[in-house]
């Protein structure tokens, strides 16, 4: 054994070591899209109705909404918190907006204003539990979870609500889903799914904001080292109230597009969206060994979860039995992200 | 006979030489203070002695048998207790004093299903503590326990697991006089039964009333061990310093006369004590006080870092500082102790870290001006002469000089007008430590008032144009460049008097 290594390294003793470091650093750099690469090869060898068109944009319309959850989710990642209240967010507005446009018989603007002030105010909640009152974020934001999801029902008494619903007072509702709104979920532009375009669009801001802009600098900062950045003169409790804030704005956005895209308001229904939009902000950190939040991170993530649900579904995986993948598709992320950065603090 | 001999014991630590064959004794019944300035090897020979450190070279006897301590269980079985500096990291808050004084029975008895008895772990503890006069509520939380209390409790439990040497490391800084007295009080009666106490302190008075011998060690030798009745205050600062030292003649006068930073009763939530301070345009103004004096607690709070209440002016105007966002406004920054933690970003870039106070001058409506930002970071760089392959690079990637020199350069701007330094030198070599010295230096010229904090008290000497000694928590004395001496300093900031103060 002793020999053979000394051999090798009399043969090529640099560049084979220097080899697999290469091979190493490209894997903790593309790891993830290889295997969304990968993936999207092994269902299309698989499964022939993988790789259609109608299929691409089933594909687009699930992750869209996921995504909008995880941009979100991303904020309080990288201002160092957590927000477990997203998924109660997300099904509080989708009643909010239903409930405006099915019972209060309300016009467009009203049925997007009221879901999008709900989330803030859960957002402004968060961040006077987390930020002023400082209980930890895990366990402050698991508080206003159940609080939401229980005020969303309580207001509809635990129904659903949808088009022509009996009304308590014998009569049906007066409103229903109006077609613009339900553009939003449903719609194309230029063949192209409406929240997907909506999601890009996001994507795209919030990649901009958080690279380009003062305010996405301190985020940034005051997730690195808050102790540090509040002696730089950074305000860090603004940030990290603005990133609450955040996190319920686009978590409301999300419950928008969900009540449109489905045409009822479901209770509960953003629900599962918590683990998933947790889990495509997790992966991110390992999309281009970025190791750290980062939206573009996220947007593969949640491409890399949604066409692994498709397929799943596709081969008649069960849906219980897709939650152990996702387990383990986070776990592997997570240890590419956590592995590598060990490994970088030991170099030096 | 009965002692603890500690001999000719040798300790490197990555080739640096910090013991050089030191022999150490403490006999039973006997307070034996050991004593140096910062660096000198005390903490290092005892945490040999406390089973922490393996030793390089020599041996440890007790009572003339030779012993080995291989880790802190090792130091516990041969009687030999300690209690830190920070009681908070040897006890377990949530638990009451009663459990807490009974740990010991838990880790000595390995992984046992047996039965715990809450009558009897009540009843020793209550034992214990009235066996040492302590008042104290066995049921309370540690939580809930003074720092006194605390310290009382680690000094309990030593002796209840049947402790023949104790070691004492500072235990008096966070105490009050009140509580100090009953401290000595605990300590004299462990003496009588028979207890060796190895005393750790920089406070001279404390020195001369409680212990019997004392050690002093310089640069990891040891320099002399004597009766404490038969040395002076003087003599033993003097060997704790050495002869070595120099004075360095300061060049530079400070011309100015305006009045530039002045605080007026602030009073500090840490110390519970309140300062007044001045200093002029150009004018370095040296802090001097030991570990745990509350400089650093000081620094912070006259950034606005630290919920102090008082008053601030800057140019003779009353400012409201209430936070470090607002003592940034006014032209304060603070260099903190703690550079990892609090100075710098480490997971950041040099560019990142050096623009970050300045961010506002490369921001157009919100957006960053990524260009400028690199090119200002690339000027700081040769400025400072920070050593990186680029000014991308991770901080974490510089060595400790290089990146002090970002965690000092990023604050200076035209705009900022006050200086707060705290220990800038600690853990850099010496040159990184000379181009800093500079670096102040050159900010002093140009009339920006220097505020520097430091146990070191020979850089002051070196650099500060009038020096404050704090004890703590206060200004005890206040000297100027050319009347400070090493001797003076120390003789104050180890907490004694001095005839000629000007304070």
């Amino acid at each position: 054994m002793k020999q053979t290594v000394e051999l090798k390294s009399e043969y090529a003793p640099e560049a084979s070591i220097h080899f697999k470091q290469k091979i190493v650093h490209f894997l903790f750099k593309y790891g993830t899209v290889l295997v969304i690469a990968l993936l999207v090869l092994f269902f299309s060898i698989t499964n022939e109705q993988f790789l259609t068109y109608s299929n691409f944009t089933d594909i687009l319309r699930s992750i869209s909404i996921v995504t909008l959850v995880a941009i979100g989710v991303t904020f309080t990642l990288i201002v160092g918190g957590f927000d477990l209240s997203v998924g109660s967010t997300v099904s509080l507005a989708t009643i909010g907006a239903s409930a405006a446009l099915v019972w209060y018989r309300q016009e467009l603007l009203v049925a997007l204003l009221i879901p999008i002030v709900l989330g803030l105010l859960v957002g402004l909640v968060n961040s006077l539990i987390v930020v002023k009152i400082k209980i930890p974020d895990l366990l402050g934001t698991l508080a206003v979870m159940y609080i939401v999801n229980g005020v969303q029902l309580t207001y509809t008494k635990g129904f659903s609500i949808y088009n022509n619903m009996p009304m308590a007072d014998g009569g049906t509702a007066p409103g229903v889903f109006i077609p613009s709104f339900l553009f939003i979920g449903q719609g194309e532009l230029f063949s192209i799914p409406f929240p997907a375009i909506l999601m890009v669009l996001f994507v795209i801001i919030a990649h901009l904001f958080l690279t380009y802009t003062k305010a996405g600098r301190l985020f940034y900062v005051t997730g690195a080292n808050r102790e540090a950045a509040r002696l730089s003169g950074v305000p860090v409790e603004r940030y990290r109230m603005y990133a609450y804030v955040l996190s319920g704005l686009f978590a409301s956005i999300a419950g928008i597009v969900l009540a449109s895209r489905i045409g009822t308001g479901q209770i509960s229904a953003g629900a599962p969206l918590l683990m998933d939009g947790v889990a495509a902000a997790l992966i991110g950190y390992s999309v281009l060994g970025q190791g750290k939040p980062n939206v573009i991170g996220t947007f593969f993530g949640a491409i890399l979860i949604g066409i692994l649900l498709n397929g799943l579904t596709m081969m008649n995986v069960p849906y219980y039995a897709q939650d152990i993948v996702k387990g383990t598709i986070l776990v592997a992320a997570l240890a590419f992200t956590f592995y590598q950065k060990k490994a970088a603090d030991f170099k030096i | 006979m009965c002692q603890l001999f500690m001999k000719n014991i040798s300790k490197s630590f990555d080739d640096v030489s910090v013991l050089k064959s030191v022999s150490f004794s403490v006999k039973a019944g006997e307070v034996h203070a050991l004593l140096g300035v910062n660096g000198a090897g005390k903490s290092t020979l005892m945490k040999i002695l406390a089973g922490d450190y393996q030793k390089d070279d020599g041996t440890i006897e007790i009572s003339g048998k030779e012993v080995s301590l291989e880790s802190p269980l090792d130091a516990k079985r041969h009687g030999i207790g300690v209690v830190v500096q920070e009681v908070d990291t040897a006890l377990f808050p949530t638990l009451t004093v009663a459990e807490n004084l009974a740990i010991d029975t838990y880790t000595s008895t390995g992984f046992k299903m047996s039965r715990v008895s809450w009558q009897s772990i009540k009843k020793q503890a209550k034992e214990i503590l009235n066996d040492m006069n302590i008042e104290l509520e066995v049921n309370k939380p540690v939580a809930q326990c003074s720092l006194s209390e605390k310290q009382m409790i680690l000094i309990a439990r030593a002796v209840a697991g049947n402790v023949r040497y104790l070691i004492l490391d500072e235990p008096t800084a966070p105490l009050s006089e009140k509580e100090t007295n009953t401290l000595f009080e605990i300590i004299k009666k462990l003496r009588d039964k028979g207890v060796g106490i190895i005393y750790i302190s920089h406070r001279m008075p404390e020195i001369k009333k409680i212990s019997d011998r004392f050690t002093v060690m310089r640069d990891g030798k040891l320099i002399i061990t004597e009766k404490t009745e038969t040395a002076s205050t003087e003599q033993i600062i003097q060997q704790m310093l050495g002869k070595s030292l120099q004075q360095t003649e300061r060049k530079r006068k400070v011309t100015s006369t305006n009045t530039l930073f002045e605080v007026k009763d602030i009073t500090i939530p840490d110390t519970g004590k309140s300062i007044s301070l001045t200093v002029q345009e150009g004018e370095i103004v040296g802090v001097a006080g030991l570990v745990g004096a509350g400089k650093s607690e000081t620094a912070r709070a006259l950034f606005g870092a630290g919920e102090a209440k008082g008053s601030w002016f800057i140019n003779g105007k009353r400012k409201k500082i209430t936070s470090p966002y607002h003592a940034l406004k006014q032209g304060l920054c603070l260099v903190p102790e703690e550079r990892r933690k609090e100075g710098i970003l480490t997971e950041h870039s040099v560019a990142h870290n050096l623009s970050l106070p300045s961010l506002q001058s490369f921001t157009r409506f919100g957006w960053l001006q990524l260009k400028k930002e690199a090119e200002y970071a690339n000027r700081k760089i040769d400025e400072l002469g920070v050593v990186t392959s680029s000014s991308t690079r991770l901080l974490k990637y510089l060595s400790g000089g290089n990146q002090q020199k970002v965690s000092i350069g990023k604050w200076i701007s035209p705009d900022r007008n006050v200086y707060l330094f705290d220990e800038p030198t600690k853990g850099i070599d010496v040159k990184a430590k000379k181009e800093i010295f500079q670096l102040i230096q050159s900010l002093a010229e140009q009339g920006k008032g220097i505020l520097y904090f430091t146990s070191e008290l020979e850089e002051l000497l070196h650099i500060a144009d009038r020096i404050l000694v704090m004890y703590d928590g206060e200004f005890t004395a206040s000297f100027t460049g050319a009347e400070a001496t090493h001797e003076k300093i120390m003789q104050v900031a180890t907490g004694g008097m001095l005839s000629e103060t000007n304070g």
